[in-house]
C-alpha cells in the first residue's frame, strides 16, 4: 500500500537529498563557497542531531537523563551503535518499569 | 568500457568491474554497523504506520539512515511533506561538498556511471573513497562498489526491521520506539571531537531548539532554526581557531 501523501513526502526527501549529493557536485566543483559556508554545510549534522535529542528528552522530563548516559556510556565502552541502542532502550524500560518515565 | 584520461603526473582514472569488486569487499565490515541502523529506521516506520511498501520506496530513493530516521521521528499523519523534505535537507546538506572532494575521480567519469556513483554515496564510501584517492586509487568504481553494498544491505535490514516491528505492533510510548532517539545519542557521542569544538555548540543548539519549542512555534521550526544557529557557532569557532600564521 502507497498513500498519496506519503509518496509525496518521500518524493520531497528524495529530491533534496539526490540533490545534496549530485547537486552538491555539479555547483561545488565550479563555485568554489566561502570557507564559513562550507564549515557551516559541514558541522549542520551534529546540531541537528543535538536538537533532535534535546526536543526528545525534554517530553520525558528528568527521566531522559539517565537514560542518555546510559547510552553515552555504551558508547564509551564499547563502540558499538547496537550496544548503546540497546542500552538506552533498556533504560528507558528499567524506567517505566519503576514508574519514573 | 573503462574512460580514461591522462592524470597530471600519474596514471589515469579508470572505472572497472575489478574496482567495483573491490569496492564491495571493502564495505563488507561496514555492514555490521548499518544493519542496526536499518533495523531501527524499519521497527521506526513500522510504528508510525508507514506500510513495508511505503518503508521500502523510502530507503530505496532517499538512501541516508539519519535523515530517514529524523523525518520518520517527525512524522505525522497525514504525511508532513514539508517538514521531512527540509529535515531530509538538512540532514543531508553535508554530502554536498563531498563529491567535490572526489571530483578527481567524477570529472573522468560521464553518464550512469557518473550520477549513479554519486546517487548511492553515503558517509562511509565518501571517506574511504577519498582516503583510496588519496593513497594513489585510480579506480573510480571503487566508490559505487561500496555504494551498492551498503545499498542492497540496507533495503534487507529496513525491511526486516519493519517486519519485526509490525510484528509485535508496539503501543505509543513503548521503550523500543525509543530506540530512534538512542540512536542520535550514540552518533552524536561518536562525532563528538572535544568540548572545545562542540561544547559551545551543541549548548546553545539544545537551549535554542528547547526555547523555540516553548514559545511554541510548530516543528520542525525549533529543530532547523537551533541546528542552523549552533552550525554557524561551530563554524566561526573553527576557523576562529584555524591555524594562523607561525609567529617569527
Amino acid at each position: 500500500m502507497l498513500r498519496g501523501d506519503v509518496l509525496l513526502a518521500i518524493l520531497g526527501m528524495a529530491a533534496v537529498t539526490y540533490l545534496c549529493r549530485a547537486g552538491g557536485y555539479a555547483v561545488l566543483r565550479a563555485v568554489r563557497p566561502p570557507p564559513f559556508i562550507e564549515a557551516w554545510l559541514r558541522h549542520l549534522p551534529g546540531p541537528l542531531f543535538v536538537a533532535y535529542v534535546a526536543l526528545a528528552f525534554s517530553a520525558l522530563g528528568w527521566a531522559g537523563l539517565p537514560a542518555v548516559a546510559a547510552v553515552l556510556l555504551a558508547q564509551r565502552l564499547t563502540g558499538s551503535l547496537s550496544a548503546a541502542i540497546l542500552a538506552g532502550v533498556g533504560a528507558i524500560w528499567a524506567l517505566q518499569w519503576i514508574g519514573a518515565a | 568500457m573503462a574512460e580514461a584520461a591522462p592524470e597530471q603526473g600519474g596514471s589515469p582514472v579508470v572505472f572497472t568491474r575489478h574496482g567495483v569488486r573491490h569496492g564491495a569487499r571493502t564495505a563488507l565490515p561496514l555492514l555490521l554497523g548499518l544493519t542496526p541502523f536499518a533495523l531501527v529506521v524499519g521497527v521506526i516506520a513500522a510504528g508510525k504506520g508507514l506500510s513495508l511498501v511505503e518503508t521500502l520506496v523510502m530507503s530505496g530513493l532517499v538512501f541516508a539512515g539519519s535523515s530517514q530516521l529524523l523525518a520518520l521521528e517527525l512524522w505525522t499523519d497525514p504525511a508532513p511533506i514539508l517538514a521531512a523534505t527540509l529535515a531530509a535537507a538538512a540532514a543531508n546538506i553535508r554530502m554536498a561538498p563531498m563529491g567535490a572532494a572526489l571530483a578527481p575521480w567524477l570529472n573522468r567519469l560521464s553518464g550512469w556511471k557518473l550520477w549513479g556513483s554519486l546517487g548511492l554515496m553515503v558517509d562511509h564510501s565518501f571517506a574511504l573513497s577519498v582516503t583510496e584517492m588519496r593513497a594513489g586509487g585510480r579506480d573510480a568504481g571503487f566508490l559505487l562498489g561500496i555504494g551498492l553494498v551498503m545499498y542492497a544491505a540496507w533495503l534487507v535490514a529496513v525491511a526486516a526491521g519493519h517486519l519485526l516491528g509490525g510484528a509485535v505492533r508496539l503501543p505509543p510510548g513503548h521503550p523500543f520506539l525509543f530506540a530512534g532517539a538512542a540512536t542520535f545519542v550514540a552518533l552524536l557521542a561518536a562525532m563528538w571531537r572535544g568540548p572545545r569544538a562542540d561544547l559551545l555548540p551543541w549548548g546553545l543548539t539544545a537551549l535554542l531548539a528547547l526555547l523555540l519549542h516553548r514559545i511554541g512555534l510548530p516543528a520542525p521550526l525549533p529543530l532547523l532554526a537551533a541546528a542552523l544557529a549552533g552550525a554557524a557557532l561551530a563554524a566561526w569557532l573553527e576557523l576562529r581557531h584555524a591555524p594562523a600564521a607561525p609567529a617569527p
